[in-house]
């Protein structure tokens, strides 16, 4: 009986087009930052920082990148692996270049690096759609990796061929390099979540998104109401290249420390970020999260159950996720496209009527 | 009548104005099928202006030649007095003409609202930054949209379903959200392509009452397609008729109907050739 529209009035069309209409949504947004930002930060430890709460954060950003691009934009992406790949060595090569200058610029940086690359790359979009786009960009993510692989420039000549973060500070703690305590790690890519899910946000519900979504639904209806095709998908490219930069600078520099591009960046990861927005819901932020924080957790929960309980072998329980991961996108892909986003919503259709449903 | 420099006043009394387009000679070919042969005819400020013909009369050819869509091989498209490069249809909406679609062209994926806010995309003139702070300039355009859109949803009566997305709209709304649209961008020339086609009697009245409505409050120019003979008649000022890509009449509905080969088309009367 608390989630409720019924005298929660509009009267501004501001106050209808905000990002959470109904007020009981707006005070478990505030709660849930409150928490991640004020609570979690003291009772973490290096275990649940590592496996579930940073790359489920970083994967977010990525997810929310290519939510805009496939999932408002309606242009699909295998190139989201080498697009991280890019904010990595381009992080690597600003903070190796300027030491003395902010990690987090470096990162918001890389972010705008990666944006210029993928509006190169998404030039052909403009010509060519669907599969063959799907292609074009799976050309890219094998092109970034070996380039990122072959010229020794972007790994500064290191012998290993691996990119290493040195220990950057913000306040005068460290958050990359070794020493840097999870918290820390925890809450810069907390920072970076909350601000990218907001611009992302604030981007789709305004001109900027309805331009995306036209594109996306009908693109000879978009041109006659004067969108531009080529503005509107160059612009989805490049801020959907910004986050997943951003998400790979934070991967890299952030997360795991040191990178080889093909481990780390190569096909899969574009995958699985595509897989995340497909089981979260395209087309949707909040998709972005619950897909990352299921395929996030997936393995972790697997593991606990298999291995830990049944005492299966681990690499029975590892295909088993494989299995798991497949018949989802299939049931996603078939009966739900929009994902968990779109189940979520349902259940809170039917709450909002609860009891009385007629 | 036809006077091409001042115009005319039409029987209920609104005044015709100028020229506002002036297609002049239009031939558009797809490969060898000739859709439009050499065609002239204006299109006059303030006034409704069918252009009807049988099926493949290369109608909604004529309609994606002023909007852009096609390309003619030849002849010229005057706009305002001044003969118009070829132009994207992006930047022919920037010029002030809104259009529907014969088959409806609406944004499946979301909300009556947010389709017909995309009327208004043309002006939006805040950048990315702003948008994605949600700040200043960007804030205050979302608002003045919103207004201009829900004055248009109170005009089409869709308030109602605001917020459904457009797919499980039924056919006659879909095409009322369309025509929303296209208000939406306040356009100075509006392009209806069959608006009422597959729409019951009551439909279609409402329908019509819609656009001598917005050709009286708001002053818009309207060229439309039709085959429903009365709504022409009622509706229209002038009438253009096409047949097998050929303008085989021009003039007030009373002359078109009096015309002894407009009849013969009608009646499907063996052509010349
Ligand atoms: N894109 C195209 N490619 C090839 N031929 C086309 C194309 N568009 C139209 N045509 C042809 O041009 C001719 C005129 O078509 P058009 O759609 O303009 O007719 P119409 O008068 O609108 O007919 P209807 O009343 O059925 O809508 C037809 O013979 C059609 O097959
Ligand atoms: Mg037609």
């Amino acid at each position: 009986m608390l989630y409720r529209e019924a005298g929660d009035y509009k009267t501004s069309y501001p106050a209808d087009s905000q990002t959470f209409p109904i007020a009981f949504d707006r005070y478990r947004y505030w709660v849930v930052l409150a928490v991640a930002f004020l609570v979690i930060p003291f009772f973490v430890n290096d275990y649940i920082v590592n496996a579930l709460l940073l790359p489920f954060l970083i994967y977010s950003i990525a997810a929310i990148g290519l939510n805009i691009l496939t999932g408002y934009a309606g242009q699909v992406s295998l190139g989201t692996g080498g697009f991280m790949a890019v904010g990595a060595y381009a992080c690597y090569k600003l903070m190796t270049a300027f030491p003395d200058v902010n990690i987090l610029i470096h990162v918001v940086l890389a972010g705008g690096v990666t944006a210029a690359v993928g509006t190169a790359f998404g030039l052909p979009s403009l010509r060519i759609k669907g599969f063959y786009l799907a292609v074009a960009t799976l050309a890219a993510q094998f092109f970034l990796v070996w380039l990122f692989n072959k010229v020794a420039w972007f790994y500064n000549y290191s012998a290993s061929g691996q990119i290493s973060a040195p220990e950057r500070t913000v306040l005068g703690i460290a958050v990359t390099g070794p020493n840097t305590p999870a918290w820390a790690s925890y809450l810069v890519c907390l920072v970076f979540v909350t601000i990218c899910a907001l611009i992302a946000r604030n981007l789709t519900r305004g001109a900027m998104g309805r331009q995306w979504m036209a594109i996306r639904d009908m693109d000879i209806a978009a041109e006659i109401i004067g969108v531009n095709p080529l503005k509107a998908k160059l612009t989805a490219f490049a801020v959907s290249s910004f986050f997943v930069g951003v998400s790979g600078a934070l991967f890299f520099a952030v997360y795991l420390g040191a990178v080889e591009v093909g481990e780390a960046f190569g096909i899969n990861k574009s995958f699985l970020v595509l897989f995340m927005i497909i089981i979260g819901g395209l087309g949707s932020i909040f998709g972005a999260f619950a897909g990352a924080a299921f395929l996030v957790t997936l393995p972790v929960f697997l593991k606990l159950i298999g291995v830990d309980l049944l005492g299966w072998p681990t690499d029975l329980v590892a295909h088993l996720q494989l299995v798991v991961v497949g018949l989802l996108i299939m049931f996603f892909l078939v009966k739900e496209p929009h994902g968990l986003a779109h189940l979520w919503r349902l259940a809170k259709e039917k709450l909002r009527l609860w009891p009385f449903p007629h | 009548m036809n006077d091409r420099q001042t115009g005319y006043v039409t029987e209920d009394g609104r005044q015709i104005g100028d020229v506002m387009l002036d297609l002049r000679d239009i031939t558009l070919r797809f490969g060898g099928v000739e859709a439009i042969k050499n065609i002239s005819f204006d299109i006059r400020e303030g006034e409704i202006r069918a252009i009807i013909g049988p099926n493949g009369a290369g109608k909604s050819s004529m309609l994606n030649v002023i909007s852009g869509f096609y390309v003619p091989q030849d002849g010229s498209v005057w706009f305002h007095g001044k003969k118009r490069a070829p132009l994207k249809p992006y930047q022919v909406a920037r010029q002030g003409i809104a259009r529907t679609f014969q088959n409806i062209a609406l944004f499946e994926g979301m909300t009556v609202l947010d389709n017909i806010m995309t009327g208004r995309l043309n002006y939006t003139k805040s950048g990315m930054i702003a948008q994605a702070i949600w700040k200043g300039k960007a804030e205050r355009e979302e608002t003045e949209n919103r207004e201009k859109v829900e004055r248009v949803i109170d005009f089409l009566e869709i308030q109602a379903i605001r917020k459904t997305p457009v797919g499980r709209l039924p056919y006659g709304l879909k095409k009322r959200v369309e025509l929303a649209r296209a208000l939406a961008a306040e356009p100075k020339l509006l392009l209806l392509d069959e608006p009422m086609a597959g729409m019951n009697v009551e439909e279609k009245e409402d329908m019509s009452r819609f656009i001598l409505d917005v050709n009286d409050e708001f002053g818009t120019t309207i060229a439309l397609i039709e085959h429903d003979m009365g709504v022409v008649m009622d509706l229209s000022d002038r009438v253009v008729v096409m047949d097998y890509g050929k303008k085989i009449g021009d003039g007030t509905p009373d002359e078109v109907r009096n015309n002894q080969a407009v009849i013969d088309a009608y009646l499907g009367v063996a052509h010349d050739e």
